[in-house]
């Protein structure tokens, strides 16, 4: 009796349970046919059209866009933010002048056009830029956008008491010429002029909110967290570290076109690159996941459930070896002195470097440790097009015996029989090999020891943790590079090889003197690469003598100083519901087109 | 008692201050800089700057003294002004703050924004524990070796010995992948509107795998205590007197047994109520509850040293704050030991 009773308990207690499953697979189906219900009333506004029919007023009528970025955010200012989680999240409030699109070429954003030197929006002699900002853009607040707001990020941005943003240090001026114009002046000829105000680092903030950022103000300005922008959304509730939530702006200059079509948008922060992956891949909760390093065999295995798509987007990110030009042994240590303390192993050596390259298999890295994530490079400047440097493409095929035939030629060869090469000397060919805790780092790391140990070479590999190994001050970290081997990865900022190559200049390289300021971290550093990179700062952006340049460049550096090995894209996952995302963009902020997402109908 | 009372608190004060000293002390040797998240390509310059604004080159007994100063005088004045509008001592805007390195935020606003979504899971959690614990517990006990007791104990055992982190992984594949009845992630933005069945239900929603998976970990331990207690005292000579003079079962077991058995298991319930805060940080990872353990995390990876500080010395306050509640309420409960 009593157990018919239990049993009878459950029976319904399971009923109670299945409805409230039921009831909420109907609300779903709800929500669906509603964003269908819109999407078929816009039917007529195709996605790619510029000009759309007189559908005024329809701009947030989207519902809510859910975006899952685990690393939560921090800062809605990407001048004072920490990281690329930050600068996402800011780019759907405030923009640049001009930004990159998913190809990496410079898109108009708040101007007419993109300046160059036929439309004569840059002078002849490279030192000048001037943009013609749109008229009747809008703050979010209802203020009008002009040429002084520009020139007050400027302000912001530079002087004692700056924003520090590197991409002013060769600006010498910016002067509003009227409300519509703004001229920007740099100490020399650049042909690369888009560095300030361009992309999702660099973007305009308002004089009239920023004004008390100012100075000591700066570190804790609440403005940091609000900022007020001119862009498709504005931010309605900021909270650090978990959630922003942002509705549409209806001052936005597209707004007559409906855009954004989303009505508000939340940025949700917490958990892993999985639990976010799940969160869009396998359950369909949310509208898009970004930076999902999940293992491959697990990403696809959640697309597979099919309510949603990986897309993977990729710039100038490249994982690589770094050889230490210096020694880390001498006095001081790791420091050029001038060249007087090179490396024993590595100091311009061309033939080991080319060895160590040769017996690495990036095929095998970017199958086990990167999957859509990654693929081979033997170059810094990995960019497909006439930039490309095909001189270095012996590496991508794995040469265990011609990287051995290789060190026997040049006499590092194993003369005490314990299976590891010696320098003619008689010092072996052992290192310690360094790089940041991480997964995928520790795979990486593994499989180089084991293809390095098929040819007598011996590394004792280490990890540090991020917050030592990217510390400039740290003994550990990456700037001081007390040690021979060290593995990392470098961006340039935007499309730019010049401002990039920059930092392989003997001038840039960290010393004690110079507090290990610079970033010419190999140390990698001569007169020919000084000469070569003088040569391209003074070529014109549209001479095609600037990829030869590059490439002269690139060859330069990867020829001792350092071992491309995976060109690192960004991986991330969008519902099937959603379109008008285009690919993703490596090159800006993934959310750089925002204005253009929405259901599909 | 009240005497007591006072002599203890007085006493948890240079205790707390000892322990703030200590926290201090081992996260300022910590390797760490605020610097270290920023982008490659930012200029030492302005590295060197941000530092300096943020006091992180200054002398280790400077440093420490400023935080003792906004740990002990200005946050608790903050509070007391912003709370009742007054300008006591000073105006609540011209106080300086604990701010948190990575955020550039007072490090006590994004605390307070966090305690919510902690206090509803975590506390829900502990509640619900306690409520299954003791009267699986002491039926458990009074009917040893019966089935109940048997089932209990097996239930007891899975809950106590599997970890959080997988039961909690297997609730969501179960009830979010494959059924899609809960959501795999925590809303902190939704306010609950008690007027809504809607807005109450979704809440309810987003609880119930978190708050299931804890409370399942809680009652484990604490009914199996209970149990232990309760078969303590059941074989007592007082409760063969009670049953000789005529009482009825249930006032034999509800008045004079549980009573007694209850006694250690008050002091263990009241000494993990500050383990709520710091247990619970692998499940606010699990189910993307963005609460104080998940800023703990955080703050750890961003080398967010100021905020790991507040946040431990936080957790150190509970934990001083509630030995005392264990120890005045052992006193209460039983008449037999007395302190003064």
């Amino acid at each position: 009796m009593k157990r018919a009773k239990w049993l009878a308990l459950f029976a319904v207690l399971a009923l109670v349970l299945a409805a409230c499953g039921d009831g909420d697979g109907d609300d779903a189906t709800a929500t669906t046919e509603d964003g269908g219900a819109v999407a078929t009333t816009e039917a007529p506004d195709t996605p790619d059209a510029t000009e759309p029919p007189d559908e005024g007023g329809t701009a947030g009528q989207g519902g809510e866009l859910l975006l899952l970025q685990w690393q939560a955010v921090t800062h809605l200012n990407p001048y004072t933010g920490t990281g690329t989680k930050d600068i996402q999240a800011a780019s759907l409030v405030i923009e640049p002048l001009v930004e990159y699109d998913a190809d990496g070429l410079i898109v108009a954003s708040l101007v007419t056009e993109v300046p160059s030197i036929e439309n004569g929006g840059i002078s002849e002699d490279l030192t000048q830029i001037t943009y013609n900002l749109l008229p009747d853009v809008m703050w979010s607040d209802g203020s009008p956008f002009t040429s002084d707001d520009v020139v007050f990020t400027w302000e912001y941005c530079t002087g004692s008491e700056g924003c520090g943003s590197a991409a002013f240090s060769n600006v010498t001026s910016v002067v509003a010429d009227d409300d519509l114009t703004v001229t920007v002046t740099f100490d020399g000829p650049t042909p690369w002029p888009f560095v300030p105000f361009s992309g999702g680092t660099e973007p305009i903030v308002q004089r009239e909110q920023f004004t008390a950022c100012m100075g000591e103000a700066f570190v804790a300005c609440p403005a940091n967290l609000t900022p007020i922008g001119t862009g498709p959304f504005m931010v309605t509730e900021m909270r650090v570290d978990d959630t922003v939530t942002y509705a549409y702006n209806p001052n936005y200059r597209k707004a007559s076109e409906g855009k954004p079509f989303f009505g508000t948008a939340t940025i949700k922060g917490g958990g892993t690159a999985e639990d976010s992956a799940r969160s869009v891949l396998a359950t369909g909760e949310a509208d898009y996941g970004w930076n999902l390093q999940v293992p491959p065999e697990i990403l696809a295995q959640m697309e597979a459930e099919g309510f949603g798509v990986v897309d993977v987007g990729f710039n100038t990110s490249v994982e690589a070896i770094r050889l230490n030009q210096t020694n880390p042994d001498g006095d001081p240590p790791s420091d050029y002195s001038g060249g007087t303390n090179p490396n024993p192993f590595f100091f311009e050596n061309a033939d080991l470097a080319r060895a160590l390259s040769m017996a690495i298999n990036r095929d095998e890295i970017a199958a086990v440790a990167y999957g859509t994530a990654g693929t081979p490079t033997c170059n810094v400047w990995p960019v497909p097009g006439p930039a490309l440097s095909a001189n270095n493409d012996f590496c991508l095929v794995q040469d265990i015996d011609g990287a051995n035939a290789l060190l026997d030629e040049i006499g590092y060869v194993d003369t005490d029989g314990d299976g590891i090469r010696e320098l003619p000397d008689g010092t072996p060919l052992a290192w310690d090999y360094v790089t940041s805790t991480n997964q995928v780092r520790q795979d990486t790391q593994a499989l180089v020891e084991s293809y390095w140990d098929q040819i007598g070479v011996d590394v004792n590999m280490r990890n540090e943790d991020a917050g030592v190994f990217f510390d400039r001050a740290s003994d550990l970290g990456i700037w001081k590079f007390f040690t021979d081997i060290e593995m990392y990865t470098n961006t340039a900022v935007g499309a730019d090889a010049q401002g990039y190559f920059s930092d392989y200049q003997i001038s840039a390289m960290p010393e004690s003197t110079n507090d290990w300021g610079g970033n010419n971290i190999e140390r990698c550093g001569s007169e020919d690469l000084d000469a070569t990179w003088a040569q391209l700062a003074s070529t014109e952006l549209t001479d095609p003598a600037r990829n030869q340049l590059v490439i002269q460049i690139n060859d330069l550096i990867v020829a001792y100083c350092v071992i491309p090995l995976i060109n690192r894209g960004s991986v991330s996952a969008f519902s099937i519901e959603l379109e008008g995302y285009g690919k993703v963009n490596g090159w800006d902020t993934e959310f750089w087109n925002i204005e253009d997402w929405r259901l599909s109908g | 008692m009240g005497r007591y009372i006072i002599r203890r608190s007085l006493f948890a004060i240079p205790t707390l201050v000892v322990i703030g000293m200590i926290i201090f002390a081992i996260l300022d040797l910590a390797p760490g800089d605020p610097t270290s998240q920023l982008p490659l390509n930012v200029p030492v310059e302005v590295r060197d700057r941000i530092r300096e604004a943020l006091g992180f080159d200054d002398p280790f007994m400077v440093k420490w003294l400023k935080w003792m100063r906004l740990m002990f005088i200005n946050e608790p004045l903050y509070a007391i002004n912003s709370l009742f509008g007054t300008c006591f001592v000073e105006c609540p805007e011209d106080l300086d703050r604990i701010i948190s390195w990575s955020s550039r935020t007072p490090a006590f606003d994004i605390i307070i924004e966090r305690i919510p979504q902690t206090v509803w899971v975590l506390g829900l959690a502990f509640i619900l524990g306690i409520v299954i614990a003791i009267p699986v517990g002491v039926i458990s006990a009074y009917k040893q070796y019966s089935a109940f007791d048997n089932i209990g104990t097996l239930v007891t055992m899975v809950g106590y010995s599997l970890p959080v982190f997988f039961t909690g992984l297997l609730s969501i594949v179960i009830f979010s992948v494959w059924l899609g009845w809960f959501p795999t992630f925590y809303t902190t933005t939704h306010v609950v509107d008690f007027t809504s069945w809607d807005s109450i239900w979704f809440q309810i929603k987003q609880m119930i795998m978190p708050v299931a998976v804890l409370s399942l970990f809680n009652a484990a331990a604490l009914s199996r205590f209970t149990r232990a207690s309760m078969l303590d005292n059941l074989n007592e000579d007082y409760v063969r007197t009670a049953r000789s003079k005529g009482l009825g079962e249930t006032k034999v077991v509800m008045t004079h047994v549980m009573r007694n058995s209850l006694i250690p298991v008050v002091t263990l319930i009241a000494l993990q109520v500050p383990g709520i805060f710091a247990g619970a940080i692998i499940t606010e990872q699990i189910f993307r509850i963005n609460g104080l353990g998940q800023l703990l995390i955080t703050s750890i990876n961003s080398a967010d040293i100021p905020m790991v500080q507040t946040l431990t010395f936080l957790f150190a306050f509970l934990i001083v704050v509630f030995n005392l509640v264990a120890d005045v309420t052992y006193g209460a409960l039983d008449p037999r030991i007395r302190y003064d």
